[in-house]
């Protein structure tokens, strides 16, 4: 009897330790599971960062980090109900070793946490709540684009620089909204004479239009992404409000999506990025170049963060040799950067926020005679997000 | 203020118009054939492509508003003809469930054939800019749409209260076998207005195209609003659409332009900040739930 039990527990630690070394073991690929709004007014966000990630796997012979790469892309249909089940699906039936790809950071919040409790690391492409930035910052959260206030600070530095007086702000209801508003106003200590919350996926903004006109403000800043942004602003030409207000976007509301839809009343208008397609450096120029070879478009910084996530991940499982489940060494890994941005430089703030320069572009006609954006100068220089002292993350 | 006022008035008057193209088709439907029909928003939606494919490829607005309304009309009769007669005797859960059906696939179908991209779709450049309105500007385009809504509100009065037609319709509305017994073809009567209502929506679709974006699922939020604005009016009356339809848009502009500002003097600003836009989009619930408390047939019902 006695032998038999020690066998039958050397036979189980014999096994637990085979299936300890397998997990320890290099991978033979990786899995990303690409959760985004491909549908709806949100939907040319979400399109072109997955343009922008699958044309970086593209470009490294469909691997990431030398292992075949399988990438998984759902639809959110920017429903969070619909994202989590998915998230649930890439976690529980797929078991992806990353995932990426959500624009809004409603949804973002929404799946946050089951992905960081099933340590999962998620690369945010685009969504940077204040949340994860500040005290629920998470080891398996990495946002490779910006934290939602910094672009918002930059337009309201410059506005505030310019001397505009009386401004008033646009931006939905949602969570990304509320940090457009707050990084605006920390910059800009002029007046706002009115903050205005449409709900979000608004098309239609009659009301909000006419309120503006009754204010008479200097300057409109608006946050209105994909869909909604393109309907402002043909509103806002179509009411006749472009002859007395300058209107003022962050990078979203004023990139290639949204150009291409409306045309020249885009002409004049000033934007903040942290990249731009006219930026001098190898990487993005092979970037734009091959991007528009890809799809026949411009990128735009959708795209480009995008492209950086896949890099990003590129690195870290390069840097790890394949072993995905050494979570400890995967971090350090992300958090080191093995690549270079088509944006330039940057670095990882310990909430593993990006450290980067912020830039004004405005929009006018390219040598081509194409109307699109042109940097113009820096706003800030490694600028890194107003959250990161509450994050108590080493 | 007074322009303030008066311009949001027009923009809850445009909105109401457009609104009302859509609830007097689903009115009619839902009043004579006692058919919930779900896929309405799918024929605004389908409408709303074809004008926009055809005005792409025929450079003009007008072509293709005329085109996706003949489309949708033919559609729409071809839909009653087939499938949607067939549910009439059945109960309003298998109806639901069947023109649900049908907005899951014209959405496919869609997409397949356009793509999950919202088109493009532009007024015609002479009403792109504002006009100057009695010392204050106004967008041409939603000037436009108030006259079109006007002008069909008018001709389906005219068609609905003074001819032999509209009679029979009417007739259908407030008793069907009785209308039967009298002789009339209430089959042939039926796939008429179901065409007309596929028709106004078509038209409703084009014209708020190059305002809102053409999109797979635009039919479904305008949906809500229709079933609101047709239960608010009574159902199978188009005089009850019409000021059903007015009272949603004006409520809906006026509270979300106002309510914001309004909740400022007495809450404090992060407070209505938050508050004001939540409260202004639940604003006509409130108001069909107040009507329905009142008045549970609604403001005209047709049936007596």
């Amino acid at each position: 009897m006695r032998p038999t039990k020690c066998l039958f527990a050397l036979a189980t630690l014999l096994l637990l330790g085979t299936s300890v070394h397998a997990a320890e073991a290099s991978r033979t690929s990786v899995k990303v599971g690409f959760l985004s709004t491909l549908s709806g007014p949100g939907a040319g966000l979400g399109i072109d960062i997955r343009d922008g990630f699958n044309l970086a796997v593209k470009q490294l012979n469909g691997k990431l980090g030398g292992l075949p790469a399988e990438v998984i892309v759902v639809d959110d249909q920017q429903k969070p109900e619909v994202a989590q089940q998915v998230a649930e699906k890439f976690m529980k039936k797929d078991k992806v070793d990353f995932m990426t790809g959500i624009v809004f950071s409603n949804i973002m919040l929404a799946v946050g946490q089951p992905v960081f409790d099933n340590k999962t690391f998620y690369i945010s492409a685009n969504a940077g709540p204040s949340q994860y930035a500040g005290e629920q910052c998470n080891p398996y959260f990495f946002n490779v684009a910006w934290q939602n206030d910094n672009l918002h600070e930059a337009v309201g530095k410059y506005v505030m620089d310019k001397g505009f007086k009386n401004v008033v702000l646009v931006a939905p209801n949602y969570p990304g909204g509320k940090d457009a508003m707050v990084g605006f106003k920390r910059f800009y200590k002029g007046k706002v004479s009115e903050e205005i919350y449409t709900k979000l996926g608004q098309l239609d903004y009659a009301a909000e239009l006419a309120q503006i006109r009754s204010l008479k403000p200097d300057a409109v800043f608006f946050f209105l992404p994909g869909g909604m942004g393109i309907n402002f602003v043909k509103q806002f030409v179509a009411a006749g409000l472009s002859s007395d207000t300058q209107l003022f976007a962050p990078g979203f509301s004023a990139d290639e999506d949204v150009i291409k839809a409306v045309g020249a009343p885009m002409l004049g208008m000033f934007n903040s990025s942290h990249w731009a397609h006219d930026m001098e450096n190898a990487e993005n120029k092979r970037f734009v170049a091959d991007f528009q070879k890809e799809y026949g478009r411009l990128p735009s910084l959708y795209a480009s963060q995008g492209y950086d996530a896949a890099f990003l991940i590129d690195g870290a499982v390069r840097d790890v040799k394949g072993r995905l489940d050494d979570k400890e060494a995967l971090r350090k890994a992300l958090e080191a950067k093995h690549f270079k941005s088509v944006r330039g430089d940057f670095k990882f703030n310990r909430n593993h926020y990006p450290v980067q320069n912020y830039y004004l572009r405005v929009i006018g006609r390219d040598a081509q005679g194409r109307i699109t954006n042109k940097t113009m100068g820096t706003v800030f220089t490694n600028h890194a997000d107003a959250y990161v002292a509450q994050c108590k993350m080493k | 203020m007074t322009q303030l006022i008066l311009e949001q008035a027009l923009n809850g008057l445009q909105f109401g118009l457009m609104l009302f193209l859509l609830a007097a088709g689903l009115t009619l439907v839902f009043g004579i054939m006692d058919m919930i029909n779900l896929a309405h928003g799918s024929l605004y939606m389908v409408g709303a492509y074809l004008a926009a494919a055809v005005t792409q490829a025929s450079g003009s607005f007008m072509v293709g508003i005329g085109t996706a309304m003949l489309v949708t009309a033919l559609l729409g009769a071809l839909l009653e003809v087939s499938l949607l007669r067939r549910l009439y005797a059945r109960d309003h859960l298998a109806q639901v469930l069947a023109t649900f059906a049908l907005i899951l696939i014209a959405n496919e179908v869609v997409r397949m054939i356009w793509g999950a991209q919202p088109m493009l779709l532009n007024a015609p450049e002479a009403l792109s800019g504002p006009v100057s309105l009695a010392g204050f500007f106004y967008p041409a385009y939603r000037l436009l749409l108030i006259g079109v809504g006007v002008l069909v509100a008018g001709l389906l009065y005219l068609l609905v209260s003074h001819t032999r037609l509209g009679m029979w319709v009417r007739a259908g509305a407030s008793n069907r076998e009785m209308t039967e017994a009298l002789g009339v073809n209430v089959r042939l009567l039926f796939t008429a207005v179901f065409a007309a209502g596929a028709a106004l929506c078509a038209l409703a679709g084009a014209m708020l195209g190059p305002l809102l974006a053409v999109q797979v699922g635009m039919g479904e939020s305008i949906l809500i609003l229709a079933f609101v604005v047709i239960v608010i009016g009574g159902i199978g009356s188009i005089r009850g659409a019409l000021v059903g339809s007015l009272m949603v848009g004006l409520v809906d502009t006026l509270g979300r332009a106002a309510l914001p500002s309004l909740l400022r003097e007495f809450l404090s600003p992060e407070v209505a900040s938050s508050l004001g836009p939540a409260l202004a989009s639940i604003l006509i619930y409130v108001l069909m739930a107040a009507i329905l408390f009142w008045r549970p047939e609604g403001l005209f019902p047709a049936r007596g």
